[in-house]
């Protein structure tokens, strides 16, 4: 297996497919964010989380566009406007559909599956009728493309580096909001214990809303970063969702930290897996490990001890 | 033989469906239709395998497409094998193997097609394997008290496995083509028009039995069992019942009727591809239950033919409103009729046909009951 | 949806009808006057939709659904054939209607609607269909109640039925020519294979990989890798590629993927000014999407390309656009479904008859002078000779042609030695 490769050669392989096994990571964390947000702390499948994530694409889309025609001096930082932005509307979005849809489904959680998924079909032919069938092109400053030349044979793509860095800042921001805050503080309460949260004056209905728009929001910002990597289209979003709800259950769905451990085990086996085999079998294999793994260790990885 | 476990108004819409499915359908519509019809309904197997799972034991399966598949994929390996006769397949470099085969440089025919070569092994198969399939998956999963979320996305994940798989392994399954051009049933042509039409009949009668065969299930202590279990899962485990065992029954079996209209599927259609496989079908299936009313066996059939109908229809005349309508299908569904065209039929129409035609059977199902007070399915 | 894009446009009309006088039609149908229609009786004996002044087909496609991105270019095309021809006096004097059904990307749907259109709506022909899969799974409909289908997707070949006339390229005419190129011009000797996981990539790179070690000298296959369809995480395999360094990347990726592909490639400092890439599956229509600054230098084959310098085509090019906009981008797969309806217009005059035996029995030698591609030939096995063409991907998302083989190729569904 490794018969093929010089020793140099071998260290090379390693760091690079060490740093691939870092991107994938960061993607999967972006993605299951939000996710495990929404259903760690309030228990609702958003089946139509890959479409608010693809808003965030498209948002990304139409400033780039925007800045190319209007404002070309600027296009080298539109890109943060565009997250801004793409956070905006997908958080927005999401409350949106809090206050007309989910909050009425609290209590049957396997109902707001069904109805996110109605919702997902609903935003797809919306993207597709009004941003056209196909996938649009989204274009980047130039300083976002090529690589670092670290060594002769080791590159590091500095769109990956970025999505990385992305990752971080928000994991921060959200454990300072969750854990450090006092809306964190309420956000917790109302997770634990929702009827003596209302009592002692939390408005939870408030904090429902708020939290699902952070949820959409993050979405928002993942997609607006993986038009770095990846296609925005209208069925974009559904490339996302079986990973991503598979990360967040793996790594036990109350806890975040769980999905961020999860999230790195599942990646760096794939991409391992990947350099050895082919694509779809490193897919497969990395998928029925999770599954089996999930069957003798249902609670996830990582689980709140609360009694509910 | 009587059937003791059915109420008067369980025979009277026994009555209503058989006589629309076996006289009104095939009298009303074209060949064309018909058959359109008969596809439809294999999807309803599905759907009363979930009113059963889902609607009274709490639990919602996400992979019910994974058994549709197992089933078709059986009957389709048979039919395959009887169209890939040595003459018929005589241009090819290895004669005698199904033609995908022959293009991906498989010389022998792999183990696991072997058995399909006999009809009746075969028949044996497509209820065994995914009873097996499903054993395990409950087995691992009930026994560890899995169940409603986690239970859903890992069904999920399996559908979205096993289309990775059928489409990757594409010298032994197909692959995205699925299985396609079957001609005939031990020598028998599926593909005229008359065939369609006795296939149509026997895919009737065969829903028509699998609802019997559900009817009884519900109206056994089993059936009483489940809902109970759904509604307080704990209590019935303290009463001394194993919670687990039942559930894997029930899993089971709404297997096995997914895994009887994928057989049926196949032969109505013509080919069974990876594209019923994954979960998008397998969402639709759950659907049709929700649609239909997920308490009620009967609601499944229509829900599955409404939806499947109004599909068609709106995708003929309006191929890009059909998705928002689907949607805003499942929207209100969900939110305005959470038991669906059951609910509405016995919040409506019901009491009026009792007024005239004095129908006293069993007051209501104990189901139905807990499920009208609150449709929270077990947590 | 039956009905017609009746939006005519006159200056476009009076441009074909001028196109059309330079079509040998004349020289096609001794036998029929072109001046008055015969009658309906004599030209259609199986009960097709066909009136005294009308006929009827069919055109399936996906437009909602995964496949609608792809799709979506060959209605335009089919619909803008079938308005030219009807500007031009319909098909033996008689218009041309055309009812649209959804595939919805979904296999079985394609087979109740291509069911639908021949059993109930009784179509003369149907322009459709665009993956493997969904032609597959139609294909028995048509061979059972024998209608005649107009296939526009350069596929992997392994097939051949009366009841299907395939516009594009079998896989031979797209890969061997091109790899033959490759290895001339660029000194080529080793190569890397990638495909998305389904049947067409397989097939192709299985006949590149036989074209490779067997039939070209000093040439290997260092690699190949597949994945499954909606993959979006290339960075292990663009790892792979680097260390073995082949110095041509064959890549057969799809749909979405290869907007992943593409874009991680640039950025892992892949450039493809140094390293040569190949590709059957990025044409005008995937740029879009992929953006034409990813994949700048990448060299495509393909048998058409928007850009391609001939009368014909610059009679298209600006129709199309006028039709579906300034921005329409036009790919190999649209120019193929633009042929469909010609095709088959031309067979039927040939035949004098809409019955299908006729027009299957009539359809090889029939001669399209007007083909945007040039000009094209339906063969004995009812696929097309043509041309194979290497193009160079501009940032535009143009592509530049840089090679043309010398003749028509032959279509060679079943290729011996290459299986």
């Amino acid at each position: 297996m490794f018969g093929d490769y010089s020793l140099g050669d071998l260290g090379s392989i390693f760091a690079m497919q060490g740093f691939a096994g870092l991107i994938l990571f960061s993607v999967y964390v972006l993605m299951a964010l939000g996710l495990a947000i929404i259903f760690g702390q309030m228990g609702v499948i958003n089946m139509a989380h890959g479409e608010f994530m693809i808003l965030g694409a498209y948002m990304t889309w139409l400033c780039s566009e925007f800045f190319a025609a209007y404002l070309p001096s600027l296009f080298g930082i539109y890109f943060f406007v565009a997250m801004a932005l793409a956070f905006v509307a997908s958080g927005s979005l999401g409350m949106l559909v809090e206050w007309a849809l989910i909050k009425r489904l609290y209590k049957r959680p396997l109902d707001t599956l069904l109805a996110t998924w109605g919702l997902s079909l609903i935003l797809q032919q919306a993207y597709r009728s009004i941003f056209g069938p196909r996938e649009v092109g989204v274009n980047l400053p130039d300083w976002m493309l090529g690589s670092l030349q670290v060594t002769d044979s080791i590159e590091v793509p500095i769109n990956g580096l970025l999505v990385m860095a992305l990752t971080i800042l928000i994991t921060i921001a959200v454990y300072l909001l969750i854990f450090r805050s006092r809306w964190g503080q309420q956000v917790r309460a109302v997770v634990q214990n929702r009827v003596m949260a209302g009592a002692v004056g939390i408005d939870t209905e408030k904090v429902d809303r708020l939290t699902f728009g952070l949820g959409c929001g993050i979405a928002g910002i993942a997609g607006s970063a993986f038009t770095m990597i990846g296609s925005t289209g209208p069925t974009s979003g559904q490339l996302y969702i079986v990973d991503t709800f598979l990360v967040v259950v793996f790594g036990g769905a109350a806890s975040l930290f769980g999905t961020i451990a999860s999230a790195f085990t599942i990646s760096q086996t794939q991409s391992t897996l990947e350099f050895f085999l082919s694509g779809s079998m490193a897919k497969v294999i990395t998928l029925l490990a999770v599954v089996a793994i999930l069957m003798l260790r249902p609670q996830g990885l990582f689980t709140l001890k609360v009694r509910r | 033989m009587k059937l003791a476990f059915l109420s008067r108004r369980d025979v009277l819409f026994l009555a209503v469906l058989a006589f629309l499915l076996l006289v009104v359908f095939p009298f009303a519509l074209d060949g064309f239709r018909l058959n359109l019809v008969g596809k439809y309904l294999t999807y309803a197997f599905a759907a009363l395998g979930l009113v059963l799972c889902w609607g009274y034991g709490g639990i919602l399966s996400l992979g019910q497409g994974v058994f549709f598949a197992l089933g078709g994929y059986g009957m389709a390996m048979y039919l395959k094998l009887e169209a890939s006769s040595v003459e018929n397949t005589k241009i090819q470099s290895t004669p005698g193997i199904p033609d995908f085969m022959d293009w991906n440089q498989i010389t022998e025919l792999p183990y696991f097609w072997q058995p399909f070569h006999s009809f009746p092994l075969t028949l044996i198969l497509i209820l065994v394997v995914p009873a097996l399939f499903a054993f395990v998956i409950g087995a691992a999963m009930f026994k560890r008290r899995v169940s409603g979320v986690y239970f859903a996305i890992i069904t999920q994940a399996i559908a979205a496995i096993m289309t990775i798989l059928i489409i990757g392994q594409q010298g032994y399954t197909g692959g995205v083509n699925g299985i396609t051009d079957l001609r005939t049933l031990h020598g028998w042509d599926i593909r005229t028009d008359s065939a369609k039409f006795i296939l149509y009949f026997v895919n009737a009668v065969l829903l028509l039995g699998v609802i019997l065969i559900a009817m009884f299930v519900r109206d056994s202590k089993l059936g009483r069992i489940l809902v109970a279990m759904r509604d307080k899962e704990d209590r019935v485990r303290f009463s001394g019942y194993s919670v687990a065992n039942f559930q894997i029954f029930v899993f089971c079996l709404a297997g096995v009727f997914a895994a009887i209209g994928g057989a049926m599927f196949t032969l109505q259609v013509g080919f069974m591809s990876p594209s019923l496989t994954g979960i998008v079908p397998s969402i639709e299936m759950v659907i049709y239950t929700a649609v239909g009313g997920r308490f009620s066996l009967f609601g499944a059939v229509y829900g599955t033919l409404a939806v499947s109908f109004a599909r068609t229809s709106l995708s003929e005349s309006f191929p890009q409103l059909w998705l928002l309508g689907l949607g805003a299908l499942f929207i209100a569904t969900v939110l305005f009729f959470p038991n669906g065209l059951a609910g509405i039929w016995r919040d409506y129409v019901q009491p009026t046909v009792d007024r005239v035609l004095k129908l006293r059977g069993k007051p209501s199902d104990p189901a139905w009951e807990a499920g009208k007070s609150s449709t929270a399915p077990a947590e | 949806m039956a009905g017609n894009d009746d939006g005519t446009h006159s200056r476009l009309r009076r441009r074909l009808l001028m196109g059309m006088a330079a079509v040998p039609l004349s020289g096609l149908l001794p036998r029929i006057a072109l001046a008055d229609a015969p009658a309906t009786a004599a030209i259609n004996t199986t009960g097709l939709a066909v009136t005294d002044t009308d006929v009827t087909v069919g055109i399936l496609h996906s437009v909602t659904g995964t496949m609608a991105i792809s799709e979506t270019g060959s209605v335009q095309a089919e619909k803008l054939a079938i308005s030219q021809i009807n500007d031009a006096g319909g098909v033996l004097g008689r218009k041309i209607n055309f009812i649209q059904e959804d595939g919805a990307s979904d296999w079985p749907t394609f087979a109740e609607k291509a069911k639908k259109l021949l059993v109930n709506d009784k179509c003369a022909a149907v322009f459709g269909c665009w993956t493997s899969a969904s032609r597959k799974a139609v294909l028995p409909v048509f061979e059972q109640y024998n209608g005649m289908l107009y296939y526009p997707t350069f596929y992997e070949g392994l097939e051949q039925s009366k009841n299907v006339i395939y516009t594009g390229q079998e896989a031979t005419q797209q890969i061997l020519a091109g790899l033959d190129w490759v290895t001339k011009e660029k000194g080529a000797k080793t190569f890397y294979l990638l495909g998305s996981d389904y049947i067409w990539p397989r097939t192709s790179n299985k006949i590149a990989r036989k074209h490779i070690e067997n039939h070209m000298t000093g040439t290997s296959v260092v690699g190949e890798d597949y994945f499954p369809l909606g993959h979006t995480q290339f960075n292990s395999v663009i790892n792979k590629i680097k260390l073995k360094k082949p110095d041509v990347i064959y890549a057969i990726i799809v749909g979405g993927s290869n907007v992943a592909f593409y874009k991680q490639l640039k950025a892992a400092g892949i450039d493809m000014s140094k390293q040569t890439l190949m590709t059957i599956s990025v044409t005008e229509d995937e740029i879009d999407g992929i953006g034409g600054d990813n994949i700048a230098g990448a060299y495509a084959c393909m048998k058409y390309f928007q850009s391609l310098d001939n009368p014909n085509n610059k009679e298209f090019v600006p129709a199309f656009k006028k039709m579906w906009g300034e921005k329409t981008v036009i790919g190999d797969v649209t120019q193929a479904a633009y042929l469909g309806p010609w095709l088959w217009k031309l067979t039927v005059e040939k035949a004098g008859s809409f019955d299908v035996d006729k027009i299957a029995a009539a359809s090889p030698g029939i001669e399209f002078t007007k083909a945007p591609e040039g000009y094209v030939k339906i063969h004995e096995n009812h696929h097309l000779w043509s041309k194979t063409r290497v193009g160079l991907a501009q940032k535009d998302g143009q592509f530049k042609v840089v090679y043309e083989s010398p003749e028509l190729i032959e279509p060679n569904p079943f290729p011996k030695g290459y299986q």
